[in-house]
């Protein structure tokens, strides 16, 4: 039996997790659209390999990485390119990116097979991070790091590979189903990484709330043999945080600032086991994910969706009704963010779809503005498990001193939400945090900026100097080769071109332009501007910067 | 005791000596304020200022000749880091220089530009690619947006054009004002620590 160890604060909260584990999962209808953008992972975005009236098939690669932190895409379902465009996508802002959308055809063709593995172990790491890596797998548990990258520790010893069963969130229910319906091809999965890794020990952290998929999952040990740990934590939000989870199953605290790999630890997610184990041993690219729904749903349930399937669709499918939406949090009701639109599809990272209506009939934490002044009760920091002073972090925030608050080390907030929930004055407080997080990153950006501009503008003088001294130096030469030189043929040639010289710069200095020897194309140009020109002063305001 | 008092006197003179040459010294070699103003400005090089360039501004505030309110590109997080380095008080921007707006870049209609090169010797970051008689187009990552290629160009073929926001530039808004604040006197600065 493995010791076990408490992190530092975290609070109990109410699960929400009956009703969407009721009914067994099964595979969401066929949306007749699919939306899928080309950034669905932290890295630069996949470069289309498709272009629009393209036939595709299921599995079909459609678009690939430009770099190594980046992850291909593929056709979740057969049927017709139809656009390469922007799209919105689901992010807090509700803007658009670059996103490639397929009419479904119905019939769900897959690609053939390209690869037969039949035994993972024969394969070097390298030769199995291949494959998850052009299988566009990127981490399910919703930070979306390219999953092939995370499983490669560049030469460090890795102790211990943990497996991130814990799903702590109220409502979010996709890791426990999986569990309970995948959990031998959950091991496999495992099991791969572990080979790609060379980690000595394998540890599947589960929240001791899941009985039925922890009991699956030692059954799935069982009946492999495999060296493996499952161990049940205590269900205190947020266990499944990779930092926290780490922490009680290892009593190692990750060092601020730092990864887990810095201490021998490696962690992924139970859905991220399951895609490689598709991968590696099925040839089947990441398609498809474990969605819960939840909510302000007739239905509330698992699905099997199809990557790029839009949300509203979800909604429907289980019962809820599209025209009565208040709110829909993509994510859990603690660390969700709210979507500005329901056509925003489900991205690899999408885990749970939170609906609520409004009726209000979901008992969600509400971020709306409630907030009484700060009391000072220290309630934040009692709850805080990353060992944060949020109050402070809070006032600085406010203050928009964004040095002091990098001093009380705001880059290690999860964003868990504890001290919002227990905050009495419900002060928005996370939302403090990440605008001056985005705040500091916009800094540093505009920082780069500036001093790549300076570098520009002192190599601009630079240039301009070296210029003038040439110009100088020319000039020297020719003065010295007249008053010094030859025969009276050659000053007489150098004095004609000299004198051609100066009326051709005369000529220029009074009338500065660049309109000698033109072809009648250009001159047809200059013509063409010229008329522009005269319509547009003729038409636009007096006021324009002269 | 005596003695003690004594050594311990010519010792912080000599310390004081040492420091008043190290102060002069440092002056002379590098003339470290500058670089550190440099690095606060936002290296536009739009000469709002009323100098050529961002590093002559700094020049002039190194040596006590110019206000620190006089950059709008800058706007206020300039003048308060300047403040801050400067031990001074902030104030508002200067309204002769200009105001403080959101960042654009130039943009060049194509269709229009006849290839004079005028902005390109404007640009004092390089950021036009062209030649003589060529369409002139804008590196948009590396354009300031300091206008100074806008009124040189005889077809007025350059717009300003507001930089275009992508997921990557996005920021999260500040949470409102709570509601306690907006009903009394409208301030949001939060309470000094000790309050209540
Ligand atoms: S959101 Fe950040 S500050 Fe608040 S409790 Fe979580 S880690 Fe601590
Ligand atoms: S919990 Fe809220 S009221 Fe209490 S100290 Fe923290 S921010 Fe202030
Ligand atoms: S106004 Fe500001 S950005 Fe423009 S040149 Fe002066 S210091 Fe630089
Ligand atoms: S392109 Fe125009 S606006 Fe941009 S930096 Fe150059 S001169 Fe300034």
């Amino acid at each position: 039996m493995r010791r076990l160890f408490q992190f530092k604060g975290g609070v109990v909260l109410k699960e929400h997790k009956k009703d969407a584990t009721a009914l067994p999962v099964q595979p969401a209808r066929l949306p007749p659209r699919l939306i899928l953008p080309l950034k669905q992972h932290i890295g630069n975005p996949a470069e289309p390999v498709v272009a629009e009236g393209d036939k595709v098939l299921k599995g079909q690669l459609i678009a690939r990485a430009g770099d190594a932190i980046c992850a291909p895409l593929h056709a979740s379902s057969s049927g017709t390119v139809i656009a390469i465009t922007d799209q919105p996508v689901p992010h807090a802002s509700g803007m658009s990116a670059p996103c490639i959308v397929i009419d479904t055809d119905g019939e769900e063709r897959w690609r053939p097979r390209e690869h037969h593995v039949d035994n993972f172990a024969e394969l070097s790491a390298q030769e199995l991070r291949g494959i998850i890596h052009d299988a566009g797998i990127v981490g399910l548990g919703g930070a979306g790091f390219p999953a092939a990258v995370k499983l490669d520790p560049g030469g460090r010893p890795v102790d211990t590979l943990i497996l991130n069963g814990a799903e702590c969130e109220p409502y979010i229910t996709c890791d426990e189903m999986l569990l309970r319906e995948h959990a031998l091809e959950v091991l496999n999965g495992l099991l791969m990484m572990r080979h790609a890794l060379h980690a000595k020990r394998c540890v599947i952290g589960i929240e001791n709330n899941k009985p039925k998929a922890f009991r699956a999952l030692c059954e799935a040990v069982r009946h492999s043999d495999a060296d493996v740990e499952v161990v049940e934590v205590p269900t205190i939000y947020p266990a499944g945080s990779e930092k926290q989870l780490i922490q009680v199953l290892t009593g190692k605290e990750v060092p601020s600032g730092g990864l887990p790999l810095d201490i021998g630890i490696v962690c992924h997610n139970v859905g991220t086991a399951y895609a490689v184990y598709r991968a590696v041993e099925l040839d089947q690219p990441l398609i498809s994910r474990y969605v819960t729904i939840a909510g302000s749903v007739a239905h509330a349930r698992n699905l099997e969706v199809l990557i790029g399937t839009p949300l509203g669709d979800l909604i429907e499918e289980c019962g809820g009704n599209r025209d009565t939406l208040h709110r829909l949090i993509v994510g859990g009701p603690m660390m969700g963010t709210a979507m500005h639109s329901d056509v925003v599809p489900v991205v690899k990272g999408t885990n749970c779809v939170l609906v609520e209506s409004t009726s209000h009939d979901v008992p969600l934490p509400s971020r709306d503005a409630y907030a009484m002044p700060c009391i000072r009760c220290g309630n934040c920091a009692d709850a805080c498990p990353a060992n944060l002073l949020p109050q402070q972090m809070y006032w600085y925030a406010r203050a928009r001193d964004f040095d002091k608050i990098q001093d009380y080390n705001l880059f290690d907030c999860i964003e868990c939400g504890c001290c919002d929930y227990v905050c009495p004055s419900q002060i928005p407080l996370v939302g403090y945090y990440r605008y001056a997080k985005s705040e500091i990153w916009n800094q540093e950006a505009e920082k780069r900026q500036a001093d790549l501009a300076r570098e520009r503008h002192q190599f601009r003088d630079f240039r301009l100097e070296r210029e003038k001294k040439e110009r100088a130096e020319r000039h020297k030469k020719k003065r010295s080769a007249v008053t010094q030189g030859g025969s009276d043929d050659k000053k007489a040639a150098i004095q004609a071109a000299m004198e051609r010289v100066r009326a051709k710069k005369s000529e220029q200095d009074s009338t500065p332009k660049n309109t000698d020897n033109l072809t009648p194309a250009q001159q047809k140009a200059i013509n063409d501007a010229d008329q522009r020109r005269e319509e547009k002063t003729a038409t636009s305001p007096p006021d324009r910067p002269q | 005791m005596l003695s003690a008092l004594l050594a311990l006197g010519v010792l912080g003179i000599l310390f004081g000596l040492l420091l008043g040459y190290a102060a002069v010294r440092y002056k002379v070699e590098g003339d470290p304020l500058v670089e550190k103003i440099d690095a606060i400005l936002p290296q536009t090089q739009c000469g709002q200022c009323g100098y050529p360039g961002c590093r002559p501004y700094a020049t002039a505030i190194a040596n006590d000749e110019a206000d620190i309110n006089r950059c709008p590109p800058g706007g206020e997080t300039v003048i308060v880091s300047l403040a801050d380095l400067l031990g001074r008080d902030p104030k508002p921007l200067d309204e002769e220089c200009g105001e403080e707006k959101p960042k654009m870049v130039a943009y060049i209609h194509e269709e229009i530009c006849i290839g004079c090169t005028l902005c390109i010797q404007a640009c004092p970051v390089d950021s036009i690619l062209g030649a003589a008689k060529q369409m002139h187009t804008i590196i948009e990552s590396e354009c300031t947006g300091c206008e100074l290629c806008v009124a040189p160009c005889p077809v007025d073929c350059i717009d300003m054009v507001p930089v275009r926001q992508s997921l990557d530039t996005w920021k999260w808004p500040a949470p409102p004002p709570p509601p306690y604040e907006q009903a009394a006197d409208g301030s949001s600065n939060p309470q000094p620590a000790g309050a209540h």
